[in-house]
């Protein structure tokens, strides 16, 4: 049955689910679900105090409503809040005692999760579902100093590190998702470079959600202690399902004195099918907080999946000179909708902020830019700058700038620009006169529109990143 | 190698060709010459495959049925156009656009696709006896460029792609006399005894450094005179009122 539905899939290669039994929670939300999932964690009695302050905060909470793609109501009793593969119960000491099917289904995704992959130069923390899988590279890390293991394993092994940073940058009573999350999240991955240390790779969190009917809420914790330097990356999937599943996840990023975080994403979770049905809600809060002085705090986002793209990855500028970027492009086909953009706020003197936002409309998709730059009254001598470029394929698809401008000191600048534009007839002629069939001749344009954001990722990712570009916006020609 | 039969064409109801013909051996070069307004980049367009005209009669490349292969089969086939008005791709590198376009039409012909290192070796080599600079083909096609060197641009792709049929339109319009002679040296560098040409111009000049094997004048959608070299020189004199 399961060869069937690999079969089957045609559109999105990322589709197919893992026939593995899992272990869940019981349906709906409440105290005792919390506590389920509180305890089949074995966590200390704080953390399971702060979830439920979180869940009591829920209990007041509106879901939002003001973002342009409106989705029917999410029943949240009708949900699993923990779904694990039953073989994880006892969870596994290192890969050689993996489910193979888990290890298949990695394989399928193209993760390198042995370790002879190493050369890749990429440490993994993969998370099925619930349930960190495994961890790789784990040593060379641990002999610099370098923490990076699921947050549930942080909880037990250093939770003086998880309770000092958790929450600090997105609270408990921020709003109706990202309180949701911290009521009911189930794992997700936690990073602490010590001072002074310069992580020697890239950190990845391959996240994929695989039972059906299971909203995934992972937690990711990044703390880079003085003078450190950490790039993460995170990438994702989803199988293709028809009814739509719940996303909402939360990041917090820590950057103390003169430490530098950059984070960068390539989101593909399944967008639904042509007619729009199914697919990912992909609501999540990622926040980061430049806490030190000289801190620097960069999200590089690449969002070409879910049905409803719904986000803005923040930077908090406290410490003075601190910079923040943002850099994104945004792909809507079919009927995916996105809402997304930035938060700049400048708090710290002499801070700096960068917006370079590349949206992609085509099909009957609609796209939003939305982003606030506030420049507090005691962050003087401190400038924005803001580049929004919408490109438009076809006239069924929609784009939307919507930037919210505050300065409230008189020697801080803020500079936005934005463009809307289309590719021409001309152009496409022009390329296929060269060789190019329509669909290459759109990805190599495309490519070229969003070459500015693909040039922040690390190299293995922007060759990643733009294949998904091109197979993202197939079909949107003609 | 092109035969064109009977070629007609409308845009938006306005006949822009009538009953052209033509036919293109192999190795030779054909001039057409005409006023604004006579269909010569209507030619161009529809050869190329450029939609939106509708069209009735016969066009043969090497027995193939044109209009039954898209614009990329075409190109693929080793058809060329030198575009009167080169396009800008911003964010694309020259290089990159350049390598792409001849390992699409490589692969599409079953051939070997260059890596960067022979591809770079080419290109060099190709710059350099067309005098372009270097430098540009680091930057965004076309963008920024000045008309001079976007048409030396289109001749740079040609040399490079090597087609069987190149078409250029109107390429030496806004040329500089020293960048017309460097265009003239590509062609006629290309020009063997397997590799066609068909260049629309209005002025002889360019065929001074071309020397074509046929002259044809097109007014008002047909070819009203043909004959050898002498006849651009005619018309220069005489000018398309009195040709005929």
């Amino acid at each position: 049955m399961r060869d069937k539905q690999i079969e089957d899939l045609k559109d999105y290669k990322y589709g197919f689910s893992t026939d593995i039994e899992s272990f869940k929670a019981p349906k709906g939300l409440n105290e005792d679900v919390i506590k389920f999932i509180s305890n089949i964690k074995k966590e200390p009695r704080w953390l399971l105090d702060w979830r439920l302050k979180a869940f009591e905060r829920l209990k007041v909470l509106k879901e939002p409503d003001w973002q342009k793609p409106k989705y029917p109501k999410i029943d949240y009793q009708d949900l699993y809040y923990y779904s694990a593969p039953k073989s994880f119960k006892d969870k596994p000491k290192s890969l050689d005692e993996l489910d193979p099917k888990l290890l298949e289904t990695y394989q399928k995704l193209g993760i390198p999760l042995n370790e002879q992959k190493r050369l890749n130069g990429i440490a993994v923390d993969a998370v099925f579902d619930s349930v960190s899988v495994a961890t790789t590279f784990k040593e060379t890390l641990t002999k610099q100093g370098i923490i990076f293991c699921s947050i549930s394993e942080a909880v037990q092994k250093h939770p003086e590190l998880v309770k000092k940073y958790l929450g600090t940058v997105i609270p408990l009573t921020d709003h109706f998702f990202a309180t949701l999350n911290s009521a009911v999240f189930t794992d997700g991955s936690f990073v602490y470079i010590p001072p002074g240390v310069r992580c020697p790779m890239e950190l990845s969190t391959y996240f994929r959600i695989n039972a059906s009917d299971t909203g995934q809420f992972e937690r990711t914790l990044i703390i880079a202690d003085k003078g450190s330097y950490v790039s993460y990356l995170e990438g994702c999937t989803a199988p293709m399902r028809d009814e739509n599943q719940l996303h909402a996840a939360n990041v917090e990023l820590i950057a103390l004195d003169d430490a530098e975080i950059k984070y960068s994403t390539v989101q593909n979770w399944y967008p639904g099918d042509k007619d729009g049905k199914g697919g990912i809600y992909n609501f999540v809060t990622k926040r980061g907080l430049c806490k030190g002085k000289n801190s620097k705090i960069s999200w590089t986002q690449v969002e070409t999946g879910s049905a409803i793209t719904w986000k803005y990855p923040s930077c908090i500028l406290k410490g003075d000179n601190s910079i923040g970027e943002f850099y994104s492009i945004a792909i809507t086909n079919n009927h995916q909708k996105a809402d997304t953009g930035t938060k700049m706020i400048h708090l710290g003197k002499n801070t700096k902020s960068k917006i370079i936002s590349k949206g992609i409309s085509a099909g009957f998709s609609d796209m939003t830019y939305r982003g606030l730059v506030d420049i507090s009254p005691k962050a003087t001598n401190s400038n924005n700058f803001t580049q929004c470029d919408s490109l438009l394929m076809g006239n069924k698809c929609g784009a939307h700038t919507v930037p919210y401008i505050k300065n409230k000191n008189s020697d801080s600048n803020i500079a936005h620009e934005a463009t809307t534009s289309k590719i021409s007839e001309e152009q496409l002629h022009y390329c296929q006169q060269r060789g190019l069939n329509p669909e290459e001749a759109v990805g190599l344009i495309v490519n070229g529109f969003c070459k500015e954001v693909l040039q922040q990722l690390p190299m293995e990712f922007a060759v990643e990143a733009q294949k998904l570009v091109g197979i993202s916006l197939e079909g949107s020609v003609g | 190698m092109l035969k064109i039969n009977n070629l007609s064409a409308k845009i938006d109801n306005k006949s822009i060709l009538q009953d052209f013909k033509l036919e293109i051996n192999p190795g030779e070069v054909h001039a057409i010459m005409g006023p604004n307004g006579s269909g010569k980049s209507t030619l161009s367009n529809i050869l190329s495959g450029k939609k939106g005209y509708d069209v009735t009669g016969e066009v043969l490349f090497e027995n193939n049925d044109l209009f039954s292969l898209e614009t990329e089969e075409r190109a693929h086939k080793g058809i060329f156009l030198a575009f009167q008005y080169p396009l800008e791709i911003p964010g694309v590198n020259t290089n990159v656009f350049l390598k792409t376009s001849l390992n699409a039409i490589k692969k599409a012909r079953g051939e070997k696709e260059l890596d960067a290192i022979q591809f770079l070796k080419l290109v060099k080599e190709k710059a350099k006896e067309l005098k372009f600079d270097e430098e540009k083909l680091g930057r965004q096609l076309n963008v920024g460029f000045s008309g001079g060197e976007k048409k030396k641009n289109e001749i740079l792709q040609m040399s490079i792609l090597n087609p069987k049929l190149s078409i250029l339109d109107e390429t030496d319009s806004g040329l500089d006399i020293d960048a017309l002679k460097t265009v003239a040296e590509g062609v006629n560098a290309l020009r063997k005894k397997n590799n066609s040409f068909l260049i629309i111009t209005h002025y002889q000049r360019l065929l001074e450094y071309i020397k074509p094997d046929f002259v044809h004048v097109l007014m008002n959608g047909k070819i009203i005179k043909s004959g050898g070299p002498e006849l651009a020189l005619e018309l220069e004199k005489k000018g398309y009122e009195n040709i005929n």
